[in-house]
């Protein structure tokens, strides 16, 4: 399974933000949510962690030290 | 030894002063030889000349209470320095040095202040000067504290990867909560480190590409 972004469904309030500020159609609202469809065309470019308004889009990074 | 009249007529401070207004004011200047390393003027001194490298590289610095040499401005042929105690009468903020053989044409603080009263003319000049080393002090202001935040930013990464057992993930929401600073500015650390080729962003994998480069940054801004 591809990792996406994270969605808080308690905290999203569906404003639709972040689905207009991905470059790649990676968001749509579903029932009033944000709803991730998985797609490698998602760079984790964290513009829509950026953009909610609500804090509800985690764009979360693994941290790791090479070799 | 007189200041070249060339000299003067180039400088920005004497811009459209007549040739032989500045034949009068030459005779004000006196030269001075320099060698490479010696010190001419110390952080906290009286501010008693002003000072044009006529050739050779000066060195404008502060050092911190820990003995750390912050480089304010390097001055080139054409340039001055002490300007701000000279015209403020204040202390020298940074102390000076030759970083090569270097040539100064230097006039008292009391025989500027003279050349200003009989031409007011250059005070728009002076006014330029100033306001020109003013913006080059904001940028390393800015310049200074995004590295300072790049420094903390790397500490981060370093302690995230390097703690054992499961490796808790970051947003760079949290990443700037814990440095202290705006998501953007995350942002901006993230793409100059990539850039410097400290680490590598690979999707949701931020990888440390070079840790002994970025423990440095660490270590160079804390
Ligand atoms: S921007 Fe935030 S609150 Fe708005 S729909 Fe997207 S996740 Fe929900
Ligand atoms: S990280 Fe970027 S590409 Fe991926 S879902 Fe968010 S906005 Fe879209």
């Amino acid at each position: 399974m591809l990792e996406m972004p994270r969605v808080d469904l308690e905290k999203c309030t569906g404003c639709g933000t972040c689905a207009a500020a991905c470059h790649c159609g990676a968001i749509v609202i579903v029932e009033g949510k944000a709803t991730i469809i998985e797609t490698l065309k998602c760079g984790w470019c964290s513009v829509c962690e950026a953009v909610c308004p609500e804090g509800a889009l985690y764009c979360e990074f693994e941290i790791v030290i090479e070799g | 030894m007189a200041a070249s009249i060339e000299f003067l007529q180039a400088s920005p401070y004497f811009a459209g002063m007549t040739e032989p207004e500045i034949e009068v004011i030459s005779g004000l200047f006196f030269q001075k030889t320099i060698e490479k390393g010696e010190k001419i003027t110390w952080q906290g001194d009286p501010g008693e000349a002003l000072y044009f490298v006529a050739s050779g590289a000066v060195k404008c610095f502060k050092t911190s209470p820990e003995g750390k040499e912050q480089i304010l401005q390097i001055v080139l042929p054409g340039n001055s320095f002490n300007d701000v105690a000279v015209f403020d009468g204040g202390l020298s903020p940074t102390s000076t040095e030759a970083m090569s053989l270097v040539n100064l044409y230097v006039i008292s603080r009391s025989d500027m202040g003279g050349i200003l009263t009989d031409h007011p003319k250059i005070m728009i000049n002076v006014i330029d000067i100033l306001s020109s080393k003013i913006r080059h002090l904001l940028e390393l202001v800015e310049d200074l504290s995004f590295r300072q935040v790049i420094g903390r930013i790397a500490r981060i990464l370093l302690e995230y990867a390097d703690g054992a057992g499961p490796k808790p993930k970051l947003t760079q929401h949290e990443m700037a909560a814990l440095a202290g600073t705006a998501r953007e500015v995350v942002g901006r650390s993230l793409k100059t480190l990539q850039g410097d080729g400290m680490i590598r962003m690979e999707r949701n994998r931020l990888v440390i590409a070079d840790k002994e480069a970025l423990s440095q940054m660490v270590n160079a801004h804390s």
